[in-house]
């Protein structure tokens, strides 16, 4: 990716005379034209997220986006009378985007240099410009993988779920629970490697290492008997998460080395790289073999050092350790693994034993002390 | 250990700590009840427990101090603080 214009990641609309012709509150009807349909739609399918920054009644415009039949494909309506400039903050600010990704959009030059001036960072585009959005480069991800196709919707129900989450009174495992989680670990197959790539470039703080290890480099890897690479996702009953970790592990005969362990930081306030270090930690225990993971520190990744060393890892002496050359910099941190049981806050399926090519849930295989904790 | 000082300030070190938790988790927990003994807390909010531990109370967790006994309970975690502040006055 060229280093000035990333791929735009979330494309903010003005209403009136941008996304549809007229002025709501001076024409009252107002119509969206088919070619910026198309855009609105073609924009959805690529992954690019598109939420509207416009000066009018909020209720009032958000009931025409409504009933033209394209509301449902925005997320994050800021409809106020406050400076635009505040509200394009706002929305880079809820999706946790860097303001390089985002793009405004908005027919009144004196709104895009508002907002030009405020946050240089953002590309700003004339509403005549509306239909040619899908032919340009910033527009136009070289790969749309399935996560980015449902993009939208994954944020749509990750904003619900925030809102049940603020409002559930008990404790924050129980409304964990009450999220019927499920975790899936697969191997990784040919086509989810970009889904997989993507997601370490995304995830700085929970990268062990610090190291991004390549679409090529990963997909050659896949049909390499000594390492296995396992792909994660997760779902609840708000939707799918999609893949949201990725584990590159090399096996020899005394232990596995976790060399790339990667969670999207969407998933962390669940556990979810906690509950996987479990399910490895009970995998090696039961395969007989010992546990060892790469670490360098980052400015970013203390997190992830914390996650290891909560679930036991530590600097050792061991024989296994003989057998690895880890790379510059690179500590490997050691852990002789004892069985563990599952979690009580999420259903974990995943192949049992592992490269067995069957699937089972963890729950039911070790149910005993789940039961005894309800 | 059972000099007055350290167990008064082992009392306002599990005060604090419990506080903490009460907010992060919506519950009140006992100084030996251990808070991971589901299996489910997330790796930010131990990352947020050893940063809070750190900054409230001026000590720098590293190596091998920081295991996950030594944040199991109010109790140890009391305890590090008191000998990571203390030298050797602790052992």
């Amino acid at each position: 990716m060229p280093e000035a214009h990333p791929i735009v990641k979330c494309l903010i609309w003005d209403l009136d005379n941008t996304l549809w012709d007229g002025t709501l509150t001076e024409d009252g009807h107002v119509g969206i034209d088919d070619a910026v349909r198309e855009v609105v739609r073609g924009l959805d399918a690529r992954g690019v997220l598109q939420a509207v920054a416009s000066r009018n009644d909020h209720d009032e415009a958000w009931t025409r986006l409504e009933k033209l039949g394209v509301a449902g494909y925005f997320v994050l309506p800021h409809i106020n009378w406050g400076p635009k400039s505040q509200s394009v903050r706002r929305i880079a600010e809820r999706l946790n985007f860097s303001l390089r990704t985002i793009a405004f959009i908005d027919d009144l030059p004196s709104e895009r240099a508002e907002v030009e001036y405020h946050l240089p960072e953002v590309r700003c585009y004339p509403a005549e410009q509306a239909r040619e959005l899908l032919a340009l480069p910033e527009f136009s991800p070289p790969v749309v993988t399935v996560d980015a196709r449902r993009r939208r919707r994954m944020y749509q129900a990750g904003f619900e779920r925030g809102k049940q989450r603020e409002r559930f009174q008990g404790a924050d495992e129980d409304f964990l629970r009450s999220l019927d989680l499920v975790m899936h670990i697969a191997e990784a197959r040919d086509e989810e490697i970009t889904r997989v790539e993507e997601l370490t470039l995304r995830t700085s703080q929970m990268n062990a290492t610090g190291v991004h290890y390549s679409d090529s480099v990963l997909r050659s890897l896949l049909s390499d008997e000594h390492h296995d690479v396992w792909v994660v996702s997760m779902s609840d009953r708000f939707g799918p998460h999609g893949a949201v970790g990725v584990m590159l592990i090399e096996k020899t005969a005394r232990a596995w080395r976790i060399k790339l362990l990667a969670t999207s930081c969407r998933v962390v306030s669940f556990g979810a790289g906690t509950v996987l270090l479990r399910w490895l930690t009970d995998a090696a225990a039961r395969a007989g073999v010992h546990l060892v993971a790469d670490f360098r520190r980052t400015e970013r990744n203390r997190m992830m050092e914390v996650a290891y060393r909560f679930a036991g890892f530590a600097t050792a002496q061991c024989p296994c350790l003989a057998a690895l050359s880890p790379p510059e910099g690179t500590e490997c941190l050691h852990l002789e693994p004892v069985r563990q049981a599952p979690p009580t806050t999420m259903r974990v399926v995943a192949p049992a034993p592992p490269d067995s090519g069957r699937t089972a849930e963890w729950l039911r295989a070790a149910a005993a002390r789940g039961q005894h904790q309800q | 250990m059972t000099d007055s000082t350290i167990t008064s300030s082992v009392a306002d070190i599990e005060q604090r700590i419990g506080e903490f938790l009460k907010a992060k988790t919506k519950t009140t927990w006992e100084p030996e009840v251990d808070l991971f003994a589901s299996g489910t807390v997330s790796s930010l909010f131990a990352m947020e427990l050893v940063v809070f531990v750190e900054g409230t109370f001026g000590v720098t967790v590293e190596g091998a101090d920081l295991a996950l006994d030594n944040f199991r309970t109010l109790r140890s975690m009391s305890s590090l603080v008191t000998r990571l502040r203390g030298g050797d006055a602790g052992a």
